[in-house]
């Protein structure tokens, strides 16, 4: 079957887009690749840019300045409706006078894409199927769930087989559970039709856990773009540091790459102060958590997730930090229990001091 | 056990709340069959009933009302329906003023309206035509805040804009993404529009009536003036004949809807 399913996939270039809004700079300049087949997030906080990106590709949204590439062509001032791309809205837009059905095979009875209605009926139901809402196919929107309809518009948006897919935060307006499982279908469903595409979220957990790269925006540019583990482990700003993730911030002497915190020697990143006093950011996951009779520090309190535990400590010097610990190791580690906290070497993004 | 009679007792008082409406609401119409049945001698008979058809300048004005009637949804259909539609995608900065005009016509009293436009129609019949037909200009004023309502409240329960915007991604045109996707979604807002419009011109006496042109109104109001028994029973015609129609309008429209869906599955 997925051979059938199977899309194409286009490489895009977004260069130099520019965007503003009144006063308001939406996009300064972003410049971003995406590889064939790739499934790229573009994460920030609201007013970051990214949805403005996400529309600007799909010809929704006009631009200042910039070029858009697909393919190798230039599509920057082509019509929504001659893009070929699919998209998944954060609000429902299911039409609500089709059945889902006809949702799917709607992109099928227009021009751009017109199939003869036996096609047409086999691919809504192919597709309908590849989303598992092949027993709903003559329910009308008012009458599935609101995962349902989203799957239903993914289903939509691939019937077309679109060059590029974009997803604008649909997973948003979902309970918790649903979101989760639906994340992982989505990628399930992008990884069997391989096509490209660009999803824009402000949910870090969200886009760390489907995409191949993550792209974090702040003020209408690219701050980073990396893996997700690279993403985490090697921020190149304090802001991409603090955005993704939890850190503590630790103060200490930065000189030669490295920061004395915790008694300890520690590597810096690249783009961090070179010299004077800095706020490491480190994250919980980082600090060693010891009960000893040398502490250095007390447990405030302690809450217990699962396979990990978060603890809440106070450093006689260094203020309130949280440190993650695994379960296992943090039965002796109750509220009130003196603590020797140190820190796994890994490098660390420093800051200068506000 | 406690809900349950609860319940009964809430049963019992909508029940009576609507007993004692359509009583009141039907019998007043009761009344107008009892009376338009009877003549100046005490019998019972169709005579006044009968007598409607002996009314050529009725007959003609029924007519023209329908004719009227025909005019303004059109103009409804292909100026109002545009508009709203455009402004709510396209202007969103343009909505109050816009909602505001359409509102004024509920807002300006009939008769301030008539004495307004009495020389521009008087113009009008001088040098362009006299025909009564001019009046659906006024009506389709008249008839904004209902149909800018419906039409409104059918465009803000959904997110037009989304729908516009996904079928436009999806390969649309401009007119397949408005005749495929927005009008069928707001298409309970423009027949509630039109038909509170239908009724609106159908019943409009005031303006017709000063501005001298026989509507179907005005002329019942006339020969009311000489016969009571056959004023009444048009009265009584016309209401059960508009009823009808707004009775019937909308259910043959969802009737086609619903061939259309079969014939698409």
């Amino acid at each position: 079957m997925s051979t059938h399913v199977r899309g194409s996939s286009a490489a895009v270039k977004l260069i130099g887009l520019e965007k503003s809004f009144g006063s308001v700079k939406a996009l300064d300049g972003l410049t971003i690749e995406i590889g064939p087949g790739e499934l790229v997030a573009l994460l920030g906080p609201s007013g970051c840019g990214k949805t403005t990106a996400l529309r600007a590709l799909a010809g929704l949204q006009n631009l200042d300045r910039g070029q858009i590439f697909v393919d190798e062509k230039d599509v920057t001032y082509l019509a929504p409706n001659r893009r070929n791309m699919g998209m998944v809205f954060q609000a429902y837009s299911l039409f609500p006078h089709m059945s889902a059905l006809e949702n799917v095979e709607y992109g099928l009875t227009l021009k751009a894409h017109r199939t003869s209605s036996d096609k047409r009926s086999a691919r809504g139901k192919e597709l309908l199927d590849l989303v598992g809402l092949s027993t709903h196919a003559k329910h009308y929107p008012h009458q599935l769930s609101g995962g349902q309809q989203q799957r239903v518009a993914l289903a939509r948006a691939l019937a077309i087989s679109p060059q590029v897919l974009l997803l604008d935060e649909p997973l948003s307006a979902l309970d918790a559970k649903v979101r989760t499982q639906l994340r992982d279908e989505i990628r399930r469903i992008q990884l069997e039709v391989g096509t490209t595409t660009l999803f824009v979220t402000h949910d870090q957990e969200e886009a760390l856990g489907i995409a191949d790269r993550v792209g974090v925006m702040r003020g209408g540019i690219l701050e980073q773009i990396a893996i997700p583990a690279e993403l985490y482990d090697r921020p190149v700003s304090a802001f991409v540091a603090e955005f993704v993730g939890l850190t503590n911030p630790i103060r200490g002497n930065v000189a030669d790459g490295f920061i004395e915190i915790l008694g300890l020697r520690v590597p810096t990143l690249p783009g961090s102060i070179t010299s004077g006093t800095g706020v490491a950011l480190v994250r919980p996951e980082s600090l060693k958590v010891e009960a000893t009779s040398e502490a250095n520090g007390k447990v405030f309190s302690a809450s217990f997730l699962g396979a990990s535990c978060r603890l809440t400590i106070d450093l006689s010097e260094d203020g309130r930090v949280v440190a993650q610990v695994p379960s296992s190791d943090a039965a002796s580690l109750g509220a009130g229990a003196n603590v020797k906290v140190t820190f796994r070497s890994t490098p660390v993004f420093v800051k200068a001091p506000q | 056990m406690s809900s349950s009679n609860q319940s009964l007792g809430t049963k019992t008082w909508r029940r009576a709340i609507i007993l004692f409406v359509t009583i009141y609401l039907l019998l007043p119409i009761a009344a107008m069959l009892d009376f338009s049945t009877k003549s100046l001698s005490g019998k019972r008979g169709l005579t006044s009933w009968r007598a409607i058809f002996n009314q050529p300048d009725l007959i003609a004005a029924v007519g023209i009302s329908l004719e009227l009637a025909l005019i303004v949804i059109a103009l409804v259909f292909f100026l109002v329906v545009p508009t709203v539609v455009w402004v709510h995608l396209k202007l969103p900065k343009l909505r109050r003023p816009i909602e505001l005009i359409c509102l004024l016509p509920l807002a300006i009293p009939g008769i301030v309206l008539v004495v307004g436009i009495a020389s521009i129609y008087r113009w009008i019949s001088i040098h362009v035509t006299e025909s009564p037909l001019m009046l659906a200009a006024v009506y389709s004023m008249l008839v904004l805040p209902y149909t800018y309502r419906s039409l409104s409240a059918a465009l803000n329960s959904v997110d037009i804009h989304t729908l516009a915007e996904a079928s436009r991604t999806l390969g649309a045109s401009t007119y397949r993404m408005l005749f495929g996707v927005v009008f069928p979604t707001i298409r309970s807002g423009v027949m509630s529009g039109a038909v509170i419009a239908i009724a609106l011109v159908l019943g409009e006496y005031t303006i017709s009536s000063i501005l001298n042109f026989s509507t179907m109104q005005v002329e019942i109001s006339l020969i009311g003036q000489t016969d009571g028994f056959i004023a009444v029973a048009i009265s009584l015609a016309s209401l059960v004949f508009v009823f009808l129609l707004l009775v019937v309008i909308p259910t043959t429209v969802n009737r086609k809807n619903e061939v259309v869906e079969v014939e698409h599955s």
